[in-house]
């Protein structure tokens, strides 16, 4: 008896030096050498500056080639004023139209169970894959003077295409699934018990749904909100199809941007290019604050 | 409040979860719902609730129609299996929801919904916790205030799903007894779900035994444990020996040995004899129905378990008081204390 019990210390002793070791050996297998380290990391860098932080660079440099007073000049004039106008009403309208529609979807798909929910989960993602040219031409299809509803719109003098309205719509659809993305995994997660719970203790639907569901997704709203209005603001494919480029009037930032590039007005293109990337910044910022809020509700719901 | 289910029908795709239930729960009962997972004890409890609803059947409360309400309107408290505790809101406001969503016009001022939330944490004994929120809790916490804030609207019926379910098992002990005397307390009538046999027959005045949608007995803990109505609740309830036997001609037979047991009464053919294992009294060779040699034996506390291979073919495990040791090898003679037979 003494024996095995001896036996099985000096087991164990021998048992951890081993443990040891392997470690060790580990350790050195995800390490790769110091040369092949600087190597990677120097490559990965050099990528990086040139890619992104460069180009950036560039922007800003090229905005302020004439100086502080040239850059605001720029912005100041008539023409840009009102393409930095027009890109706020779009976003406004399009980010105000898809938190609306993209709640409601995300609602229903993550709440409820019926036939051809899997399709239309599929949908929500179409304007995602499909080309945002294709996405403007569809509009101008429906809308333009050979279009469907093109003769009926005329006749009632409404004009959607060449319009805000067009352009809302376009930015609208190539904006759609990003709310509704960034709640359905979420509110999937969450499930039902909770809504159950208030139910049963005599919540109303919408107390239900303001003082239950929505506190418990803020974050994950905010979060689509912020990645819609980057992309509406900055989209220029769909917007160009139906913008119609009528200068002063249906010219958002990007679009601005491009004509004022070929017309070789280097400071006034890059000046205005240089508040889209801006807004790419602070939209990463805030992005990164907004994700850690997003983890911490999950910790939470973990236990 | 009486709870009365008539012929209740609940299918899922081709899966009926409830099929034809009928029951009646009295006032201030705590009624146990037992049965393994799927049986349809969950969804009974969730129909009662309005959190599901019936394909076909009634439900009353006080002889009312109780599917004539929505879930909002019936009073009833729910306790979740996983709390479903409002994680972005304190303890002290998870309690106070029920009181703050209530219409304006009976809804209580400020001061009377502190004072109630107090009462209510008091009475789970965690008035301490009242600014934590629910993830920074222990499970046995959580579900006391999932319970608190279920007492907060002051149900008419207080339903419980699987309330201990997702506690460890020193935790879940501690809560079967506090519940028991929480509802001797305030004697709502309650049901919970379990599928936990010891559970039901610790806390439950009554306990229902349900099986594939179907509720198989109904009974006080001591009824379904020494009186089993079907083989189901027989198995289900407690460890039991199961021998396939023969019934004809006037005796029973287990593969070729005639049991010295009575057949009075009992329909020829297959049948099933049940016993406990500690019903099984061990006695010299030849001195019961049974016959047997032990295999092996080992000690439980206070018993020990011999594995005997029965003459006629059968080996069963017994529980056997230690005063008497069994050995590997022994011939034993068994006699069941009680037993039961059912056919099929």
């Amino acid at each position: 008896m003494t024996m095995q019990i001896a036996d099985s210390v000096s087991l164990s002793a021998s048992d951890s030096q081993a443990r040891a070791h392997a470690a060790a050996a580990r350790n050195n297998l995800r390490t790769e050498p110091r040369a092949v380290r600087i190597v990677i990391i120097t490559l990965a860098l050099l990528f990086l500056t040139v890619f992104v932080v460069l180009p950036l660079v560039v922007v800003f440099a090229q905005a302020f080639s004439r100086g502080i007073l040239a850059y605001f000049a720029a912005l100041a004039e008539p023409e840009a004023m009102a393409a930095i106008k027009l890109t706020l009403i779009v976003a406004a309208i399009s980010v105000g139209l898809n938190l609306v529609f993209g709640l409601v979807a995300a609602w229903a798909i993550a709440k409820f169970e019926f036939p051809g929910k899997t399709f239309l989960i599929t949908l929500i993602d179409l304007p995602f894959s499909v080309s945002p040219v294709i996405s403007g031409l569809v509009f101008v299809l429906l809308f333009g003077a050979q279009g469907y509803f093109g003769s009926w719109l005329r006749e009632h003098d409404i004009q959607i295409l060449f319009a805000v309205p067009g352009i809302a719509l376009a930015t609208t659809f190539v904006t759609f699934p990003f709310v509704a993305r960034a709640l359905i995994p979420l509110m999937q997660e969450q499930g039902t018990q909770e809504e159950e719970a208030a139910i049963s203790l005599g919540a109303s639907g919408l107390q239900t749904f303001f003082r239950v569901t929505l506190p418990n997704i803020k974050w994950g709203v905010l979060y689509g909100v912020l990645l819609c209005n980057a992309r509406a603001m900055g989209e220029f494919g769909a917007v160009s199809v139906v913008s119609g480029h009528i200068r002063g009037e249906t010219n958002t930032m990007p679009l601005l941007v491009e004509i004022l590039y070929n017309e070789y007005q280097f400071v006034a293109a890059f000046a205005i290019a240089s508040l889209l990337a801006m807004l790419a910044l602070i939209t990463l910022i805030a992005k990164t604050v907004l994700e850690r809020h997003l983890d911490e509700g999950q910790d939470a719901s973990d236990h | 409040m009486t709870i009365e289910v008539k012929n209740l029908v609940k299918k899922f795709g081709s899966f009926a979860a409830l099929d034809g239930v009928d029951l009646k729960v009295n006032d201030g009962e705590l009624l146990a719902l037992l049965g393994p997972s799927g049986s349809g004890k969950t969804t009974l409890l969730r129909i009662i609730a309005g959190l599901d609803w019936p394909d076909s059947g009634e439900v009353s409360f006080n002889g009312e129609d109780a599917l004539a309400q929505g879930a909002r309107e019936r009073h009833v408290g729910f306790v979740f299996q996983h709390y479903a505790l409002f994680r972005h809101m304190t303890v002290f406001e998870n309690v106070a929801f029920g009181l703050r969503v209530q219409p304006r016009a009976v809804r209580k001022d400020e001061a009377a919904i502190r004072s109630r939330v107090k009462e209510l944490l008091d009475l789970v004994q965690l008035d301490w916790l009242a600014d934590r929120y629910p993830s920074q809790l222990s499970g046995g916490q959580r579900q006391r205030i999932a319970l608190a804030r279920a007492l907060a609207i002051e149900p008419r019926i207080l339903l419980l799903d699987e309330p201990f379910g997702a506690l460890d098992a020193k935790v879940r002990k501690e809560l079967r007894k506090w519940l028991r005397s929480l509802h001797h307390e305030i004697h709502v009538t309650s049901i919970f779900v379990t599928h936990d046999q010891e559970e039901a027959l610790e806390v439950a005045n009554r306990v229902v035994v349900m099986d594939k949608g179907r509720i198989e007995q109904i009974g006080s803990p001591d009824d379904v444990y020494d009186n089993p109505a079907t083989a189901f609740v027989h198995g289900f309830i407690g460890e039991s020996i199961v021998l396939p036997i023969q019934i004809g001609d006037g005796a029973i037979r287990l593969g070729d040995r005639q049991l010295d047991l009575a057949a009075d009464g009992l329909a020829p053919g297959a049948s099933k004899l049940f016993v406990r294992r500690h019903d099984m009294l061990v006695g010299p060779p030849g001195s019961g129905a049974f016959e047997g040699a032990v295999q092996h034996v080992r000690n439980f506390g206070p018993v020990q378990r011999a594995e005997v291979a029965l003459s006629g073919g059968e080996t069963i495990e017994i529980d056997a008081p230690r005063d008497k040791e069994l050995r590997a090898g022994d011939t034993i003679g068994l006699n069941p204390r009680r037993y039961r037979i059912f056919a099929g």
